[in-house]
């Protein structure tokens, strides 16, 4: 039985050699995603556009727009006169918000006035990045404000410190950086994109050549063919894998916490549910072209927008929360997070495992069932 | 002693029946051919026989094991052999020998063994490395034979094997598929090329799933055409044959080439009888009129018709 298996990995492995194209797709491709995801895909605002109208020029508004465009987070980009030019500037995208400072801010201030509005107009069309801003200038008001009792209160002898003051600490990735949460999510959709597109094409490439019916008369199982066939797969997927955590550490310095093992058994079960639908691909389509449309579409799309690779699945609406359980990427990307930022053990995701190993048996039961006419014409 | 007994043996696709409870026996170490037209249920009949298929009733005992209760067994004694010569073109020759080799569980040095003899039988000495796709079809065809018969199987499916291969090649091809029959393997071959039939010690011919005649290629001739068969020369072939298709000493009529065949009754007395009727009436001119002796393509079209007639 070894032997035939191995003839089997040993024929693939040859054919898999000598396919420049699949070499490169196989090994590019995953560089390629993570050079891409790593640096065009970033939630972290930094360097918003702000365009100020300095209605009061006074030492105090002066020391505002300071405290403001000292964070890394503002760059000022123009003092502008009048409310037409305002509106140009936002109308031309020339900033992402502009800022309104009354007359008489300082007289304001120091004659102890209740309220005092200072205004901003934020670019809403992307709503995420607008919140960013708004919550940035926020906190540059309330540092101000701050500096400024603190000043106030010393000039007349008093201490004043406000009651409570928040200490927040991020955990397992203290920078907020992107790409430490991108990057177990992009190991899933590469090694999903390629297991699944692989497997198929190379399972539907014997139907179309008719060597799966060589293969189905001589005495070789279903099982050993599968085995000898994926094998060499599921070793490409490891060294992709291996690759993209390298590069990973090398351009993004994104380290795995927890342990190898269990990176490894993680991975090694994700296979095996990727494959499955590959294997399941396979029994389903009759020409390679039908078996990479229907495997770039069932694993990139579902592993993309419904795994929370991206977009947090807690914030869909729960029908589509519910069918994010079409790709078990939703079930690795949980696990990998928790060993590779968080370093967590078994305890944290072993219902991952579960689900993953749920996942695999009824695309493979599934492929079967599609199957059982034909038993041996796969 | 039979090396292949089909008892009854069904395929139906849903509602269309590819193969109807057909039964037939072969005699070991011999030729048989299995003829029809495309679509006639062949290839399906057998891959039903070489256990890739499973039939829908009836069975077939291939070398002393059923199809149905015993499909491992039967794969281990037969060879199969596509008219897609389901080579890997990607793989050099040596390694698509060593690929199926492996693949029926032979080892390394037997692989070897058989490796020269594969490579000998395919002209392919010394030529181990070179890719498989880049070989002309008649040599594909030789290393796809000798491929699947790299385990020495006692059985030899050959579904269509001479399909789009040049005459000179299909001849050769033959010739050593009479070697293994002389060895003693049994071989079972499909095809539509009638001519290749007279190689076969025995036929039979498959129309629409069913088998409608059966016999070595002398006693069908025999068997199944009572009548002479004569060949019409003449100056227009159409016409000819549109003036004899209406004589009542014709049965059946047929183009051949540049000539006519027809089957004639006992209502025909003399040959030249055609020559003077047709000249003098119709004004065709005909150089020879001669009795032949009836080829199988004659007693398939005979076969064929008749059974048109009688539906």
């Amino acid at each position: 039985m070894t032997n035939r298996i191995l003839a089997i990995i040993k024929k693939e492995i040859k054919q898999i050699r000598r396919d420049k194209r699949l070499l490169f797709v196989l090994f590019f491709f995953p560089v390629f995603l993570l050079i891409i995801f790593g640096y065009a895909v970033n939630y972290d605002v930094q360097n918003v556009k702000l365009a100020i109208m300095d209605n009061d020029r006074t030492a105090t508004s002066r020391k505002l727009i300071r405290s403001i465009s000292s964070s890394s987070y503002f760059e000022i980009v123009e003092y502008y006169e009048n409310d037409k030019r305002g509106k140009e500037i936002l109308d031309e995208g020339i900033a992402k918000g502009v800022m309104i400072i009354p007359k008489g801010l300082e007289k304001d201030i120091y004659s102890g006035r209740e309220k005092i509005n200072v205004q901003i107009l934020i670019d809403g069309v992307d709503g995420n990045s607008a919140t960013i801003i708004q919550n940035y200038s926020l906190a540059a008001i309330y540092a101000f404000n701050n500096k400024l009792n603190q000043e106030v209160s010393q000039k007349i002898g008093f201490k004043i410190t406000p009651p409570i003051d928040l200490k927040s600490r991020f955990w397992f990735n203290p920078l907020l950086e992107t790409t430490i949460y991108l990057i177990p999510g992009l190991i899933a959709l590469i090694l999903i994109v390629t297991a699944v597109v692989t497997v198929s094409l190379s399972l539907v490439r014997e139907k179309e050549l008719g060597t799966i019916e060589q293969i189905n008369v001589s005495s070789l199982s279903i099982f050993e063919l599968l085995i000898g066939k994926l094998t060499p797969y599921v070793i490409i997927s490891f060294v992709n894998a291996i690759i993209i955590l390298i590069a990973g550490f090398i351009l993004f310095g994104v380290i795995v916490n927890g342990s190898y093992v269990l990176l490894f058994l993680s991975t090694l079960l994700f296979l095996f549910a990727s494959t499955a639908i590959g294997i399941f691909i396979s029994v389903i389509s009759d020409s390679q072209q039908v078996a990479f449309s229907l495997a770039t579409f069932v694993s990139l799309l579902p592993a993309t927008l419904l795994s929370g690779f991206i977009f947090p699945i807690e914030s869909m609406p729960e029908i589509i929360q519910w069918s994010t359980n079409i790709t078990p990427a939703k079930y690795f990307i949980v696990a990998l997070r928790s060993i590779i930022i968080k370093g967590t053990g078994l305890q944290a995701f072993w219902e991952q495992w579960l689900y993953m190993f749920l996942f695999a048996t009824v695309f493979l039961l599934l492929a079967m069932i599609k199957n059982q006419k034909n038993l041996k014409n796969l | 002693m039979f090396s292949i007994e089909v008892k009854n043996l069904r395929k139906e696709f849903g509602e269309f029946v590819a193969v109807n409870n057909i039964s037939f026996n072969v005699k070991s170490g011999t030729i048989f051919g299995f003829l029809g037209a495309n679509g006639a249920g062949k290839t399906t009949a057998i891959k039903m026989m070489s256990g890739i298929l499973e039939p829908t009733s009836g069975d077939a005992v291939i070398g002393g094991f059923s199809i149905t209760n015993n499909p491992n067994e039967v794969k281990l004694i037969i060879g199969y052999m596509s008219q897609r010569f389901s080579l890997y073109n990607d793989l050099s020759v040596g390694e698509n020998i060593d690929f199926f080799g492996g693949v029926y569980g032979l080892s390394g040095k037997e692989i070897q063994k058989r490796k020269e003899w594969v490579l000998e039988i395919a002209n392919l000495k010394n030529q181990e490395k070179v890719l498989t796709g880049s070989l002309p079809g008649g040599i594909k065809q030789r290393l796809a034979i000798g491929t699947a018969v790299i385990h020495k199987p006692s059985i030899l499916f050959l579904d269509e094997p001479t399909s789009g291969v040049d005459p000179l090649s299909r001849r050769s091809f033959w010739e050593l598929i009479h070697n293994l029959s002389s060895e003693g393997v049994t071989v079972l071959v499909t095809t539509h090329y009638l001519e290749e039939a007279e190689y076969c010690d025995d036929i039979i011919l498959m129309d629409a799933g069913e088998i409608i005649a059966n016999g070595s290629a002398k006693e069908m001739k025999e068997k199944y055409l009572k009548n002479d068969i004569l060949e019409v020369e003449c100056s227009d072939v159409i016409a000819g044959l549109e003036v004899l298709e209406k004589q009542n000493f014709v049965e059946e009529s047929s183009i051949f080439g540049n000539n006519i065949h027809i089957s004639v009754n006992e209502n025909l007395t003399e040959k030249s009888q055609i020559k003077d009727l047709m000249e003098s009436t119709y004004n065709i001119k005909v150089k020879r009129v001669e009795k032949i002796v009836p080829t199988l393509e004659d007693v398939f079209i005979h076969l064929l018709e008749k059974r048109k007639n009688d539906k």
